[in-house]
């Protein structure tokens, strides 16, 4: 089988005096959503953020595709092919959709100015493939829907060909309709060959959306289980407790 | 969300939506024209006359280019109270290269061709690396810009009386003055041609741009409305050149030394100023400051990091080095508008720009700037302070009290900023 697409090896961080993530390995495979799980604090978006540059590492080893990567900030992370949907949804409330699907890799004219026309083309084909209903291209990203703002940050990681997608709580600001289109698009992008790590306090939908699940706690990684293998009360219990039941047994 | 069933026909829009003008940008000319009508009449018609209109331009034009830096620095949620010293210590600088630093440490005789250039040269230099560093102890040291800039006021406004001994620093050069309004002036035939040439450009970007959404497809103004556009721009800017021209130059002048003007003899010589090159480099310093915030990546980073400064963060941007990048924009603007300011006195004073940040943050806020940042314009600043400005040289005409002219601009502030408010709960923009 070939090398994960991502394994974090024995990382660890500190703010002051807090092991917020404290050696913790966990990987991913192509084709596949590896849920994290755990209370407010457990660790969870700390970890992800070290995958995403956001964060810098104490210790640990980070490998991509079986090569040892560097990732310093998030612009490393980008050039891993690793794209981030943040739980805060990382757009810029002024911009329009274009803007905020291209900040920081805009699409430039010749002339090295940026190509507003283009990327507003660029957009309207891409939005017509995941949210046909889009149309409000020229406002900003403040004028629309949670789910409207929802995906232009999935588009973002559509379009730039991400290998690897990190989800926090990407239907945590959503309604019924919207969660149910987010859920369809996980399912979308996972057979087209990603790797998503999807986190969320919901262990139900967690349960349906991921092939493996890894629960945290105290900023250490209490177990990594097969979703059929576990039942929802299992995995409560490892949140709660922060003891795996099937090792106790 | 539901007009996607519905079918293309074209749908009954209203005069301003299919004319796809700023509201806003409207809603501001027409308070800046109600200024001069109501001064005009209060003035028995001396307020829009040839001479006073060019007056105000000039007067205009310091503040004006520091409030393009600005909007910049606001809209990115900070705040630069230092501009006023700042200039002065730009000029300060500026001065003491051109009447003693070259003179006597390299030998440059004064009136020499290079003085003046080399001087703003350094000057513009000295204002950028001010302002850099201020950026430094922003961005990269965590130090709020309220403070650093606050500092910023009492140092440099002090810093440049040192550099002069507290003394008026003075006859500037000749060819440094040109920059400073009525010296230096392009003439009434050259006025025409930049008249032209900036007419052709506009209906050329107009143009272009209809053309460019057109090849991708996107939907475009009616032509009616395309062409009503392009004919208020021309205008607008014939217009312009026409008063500047409209403003001769009085007799008692010409008889000075008439052959400046092309005349043999004093009598019968009608001469026009034309645009003055202050406006010119105001001009200049407007268009590329709108390319920059519209057209380049530094300026798309610049309102993201204003709109969300942690989304732009995580989108890679480097949102501390872009901090200096902004100050010190805004610190070589101010040696930009020290030029003009000092030139326009023809010497370098110690209040030079006193109280310039005021009237600098008026414009700008005047001018739509949100000061919780992410929105603002160029054209808005310097409509803003072309408002301030007519508010002030319209109250002096009129003959009111100092302590009152005083008392309405900080009353007109503070009405602008409700109005602002009011109009985006109306829009619903942020």
């Amino acid at each position: 089988m070939s090398a994960p697409l991502v394994q974090m090896k024995n990382v660890s961080i500190a703010f002051g005096g807090v092991r917020a993530v404290d050696n913790v390995s966990i990987d991913l495979h192509a084709g596949e959503v590896v849920g994290l799980l755990g209370h407010n604090g457990a660790g969870k978006s700390t970890l992800i953020k070290m995958l995403s540059g956001a964060y810098k590492m104490d210790s640990g080893e980070i490998w991509i595709e079986g090569n040892k990567a560097t990732i310093n900030s998030p612009r490393d992370s980008r050039d891993y092919n690793i794209e981030t949907i943040y739980q805060t949804l990382a757009l810029a409330d002024n911009l329009d959709a274009a803007s905020n699907l291209f900040l920081g890799r805009e699409l430039t004219t010749p002339m090295g100015f940026v190509d507003d026309s283009r990327m507003e083309a660029e957009t309207r084909k891409i939005m017509a493939r995941l949210n046909p209903n889009f149309k409000k291209l020229k406002e900003p990203v403040s004028a629309l829907s949670g789910g409207q703002r929802q995906s232009v940050a999935i588009a973002r990681a559509v379009y730039f060909n991400a290998k690897i997608l990190i989800m926090d709580e990407p239907t945590a600001a959503l309604g019924v309709h919207e969660t149910a289109m987010v859920a369809e698009l996980i399912g979308e992008l996972k057979k087209q060959g990603l790797g998503i790590f999807l986190i969320s306090h919901d262990t139900r939908e967690m349960m349906e959306l991921c092939d493996r699940v890894s629960v945290m706690k105290n900023g250490q990684m209490v177990g990594t289980e097969r979703v059929e293998d576990v039942t929802e009360d299992d995995i409560l219990s490892m949140i709660i407790l922060g003891k795996n039941p099937k090792e106790a047994a | 969300m539901s007009d996607a069933s519905k079918p293309a026909t074209p749908q009954r829009r209203s005069l301003l939506q299919s004319l796809e003008v700023d509201t806003r940008l409207l809603g501001m000319i027409g308070a800046f024209l109600l200024v001069c009508i109501v001064f005009n009449l209060l003035t028995d018609g001396r307020f829009l006359t040839p001479r006073n209109l060019f007056n105000l331009t000039i007067q205009t034009v310091s503040v004006a280019i520091m409030a393009t830096g600005m909007i910049f620095v606001i809209v990115t949620r900070h705040i630069d109270l230092s501009v006023g010293a700042l200039l002065a210590t730009c000029t300060a600088v500026m001065a003491m290269t051109q009447t003693s630093w070259l003179p006597n440490m390299l030998g440059l005789e004064l009136g020499h061709p290079m003085i003046p250039w080399i001087s703003i040269a350094i000057g513009l230099v000295t204002g950028a690396v001010i302002g850099a560093g201020q950026g430094w102890l922003i961005g990269y040291q965590g130090i709020p810009a309220f403070i650093v800039t606050l500092g910023g006021l009492l140092i440099w406004r002090n810093v440049g009386w040192y550099l002069t001994d507290g003394a008026t620093i003075g006859p500037l050069d000749k060819t440094y003055i040109l920059f400073g309004g009525i010296n230096g002036t392009l003439g009434a035939t050259l006025s025409w041609i930049v008249g032209g040439v900036a007419l052709v450009a506009a209906l050329y970007a107009l143009f272009s741009a209809r053309r460019t959404k057109i090849s991708h497809g996107f939907s475009v103004k009616p032509v009616w409305a395309e062409a009503l556009v392009m004919g208020v721009v021309g205008t607008a800017i014939m217009g312009f050149v026409a008063i500047l021209n409209a403003y001769t130059v009085p007799s008692r002048v010409i008889a000075r030394n008439p052959s400046l003007y092309g005349c043999e003899t004093a009598e019968g010589c009608v001469a026009s100023y034309g645009i003055p090159y202050s406006v010119l480099l105001l001009i200049a310093v407007a268009i590329v400051m709108t390319v920059i915030a519209r057209r380049t990546r530094l300026g798309r980073y610049i309102f993201a990091t204003g709109g969300n400064p942690d989304a732009a963060e995580l989108s890679g941007i480097n949102t501390r080095l872009l901090t200096v990048k902004i100050f010190a924009m805004v610190g070589v603007l101010c040696a930009l508008a020290g030029v003009v300011a000092s030139a326009r006195l023809g010497y370098h004073t110690n209040d030079i720009g006193v109280l310039d940040e005021l009237r600098v943050i008026a414009a700008a806020v005047i001018g739509g700037t949100a000061l919780a940042g992410g929105v603002g314009t160029i054209y808005g600043a310097i409509i803003g302070a072309l408002i301030m400005q007519s508010l002030q040289s319209g109250m002096a005409m009129v003959g009111v009290d100092a302590p009152y002219q005083n008392i309405v601009v900080g009353a007109v502030l503070v009405l602008a900023v409700w109005i602002d408010i009011q109009y985006r709960k109306r829009t619903g923009a942020k």
